[in-house]
């Protein structure tokens, strides 16, 4: 096993996650959201991960265009699909977390989820979602190696670059149920140090770390399967 | 002046009691689930969950380990 260090810090930052993540007693108490502010500690971090994961992805695609090596466009390839991973669990998590928190249990299911998918943030991060599942289709419906890394590396530029309009700077325009919109409390919860109760932090940040870690390293094991399995490939080039 | 007192210590154990009271008469939390330890339960759950995944990462990541070194020297 290559350096194990990261390894072992992901294991440890996400068994503190869930030790304290649920047991600490020290999360606000607040009305409506009561103790489902712990999926903080999940949900938030699917997307961070998400991000890390798109953001290790589009490095290897540029790197890619500039040096034409095919083990920058496996690593670009296994980024991007375990970033997807995590952007359908973030998606997933926040069905579930929705359903409990926004829904409205004195109305019909399908007019409160009419209410909730109107949310700005959802529809962004579905949008992003589809257009990197789209980047799938497209890099593996081409047959020719060097032209298919090629597009790849070029269309994931474009996916990235329509990440932050997506999901960080329309949700944040548009009245949303996210916390960060306009006609809420505003501001920025991820980031700025007023927006989120401090004590909070100091599971949220290892969290975020803990779960980015654990994604690149299932990354990194499909990257090495790859580079096995197109060894003969990679030693021409 | 021990009525006085008395009176203080009332007053003062009346607000503890009110500031212990007021959060969990406002907003309902899981508190008892936490109290009686039932909370251990789940996590015990989640965490064996957890560590079957990351025996699984870990066995993986070393086989791949083996693969790669017997690829590189036959």
């Amino acid at each position: 096993m290559k350096k194990w260090w990261w390894k072992i810090l992901c294991i440890a930052l996400l068994v503190y996650t869930i030790l304290a993540g649920l047991l600490w007693n020290n999360v606000p108490r607040l009305p409506q959201l009561q103790e489902t502010i712990r999926n903080l500690y999940f949900h938030v971090c699917m997307w961070f991960a998400m991000m890390v994961l798109f953001t290790c992805s589009v490095v290897h695609a540029v790197k890619y265009l500039r040096n034409n090596n095919l083990r920058s466009d496996i690593l670009s390839r296994q980024y991007a699909v375990m970033g997807i991973v995590f952007g359908v669990l973030g998606y997933a998590t926040g069905a579930i977390w929705a359903t409990f928190t926004w829904a409205d249990p004195n109305l019909p299911a399908s007019e409160s989820f009419s209410a909730i998918a109107r949310d700005p943030k959802l529809i962004g991060a579905a949008i992003a979602l589809l257009i990197y599942g789209a980047y799938l289709v497209l890099r593996d419906s081409i047959q020719d190696m060097d032209k298919k890394a090629r597009i790849a590396a070029v269309y994931n530029v474009f996916a990235f670059a329509f990440l932050f309009p997506s999901i960080w700077i329309i949700p944040r325009l548009l009245p949303s149920l996210h916390p960060g919109a306009p006609d809420g409390e505003g501001g920025n919860p991820a980031l700025n140090f007023k927006d989120l109760a401090p004590q909070m932090r100091f599971v949220f940040y290892p969290a975020i770390v803990g779960w980015s870690l654990l994604g690149v390293w299932i990354a990194t094991l499909k990257v090495r399967m790859n580079f096995i399995k197109e060894k003969n490939l990679l030693h021409e080039a | 002046m021990k009525h006085k007192c008395y009176a203080l210590l009332f007053a003062v154990f009346c607000m503890l009691q009110a500031i212990a009271q007021r959060p969990s008469a406002t907003v309902e939390m899981a508190d008892t689930l936490r109290s009686n330890g039932k909370i251990y339960v789940v996590v015990a759950v989640i965490l064996t969950i957890f560590t079957g995944i990351i025996l699984y990462l870990v066995r993986l990541d070393r086989k791949l380990s083996r693969i790669e070194k017997d690829s590189i020297n036959p």
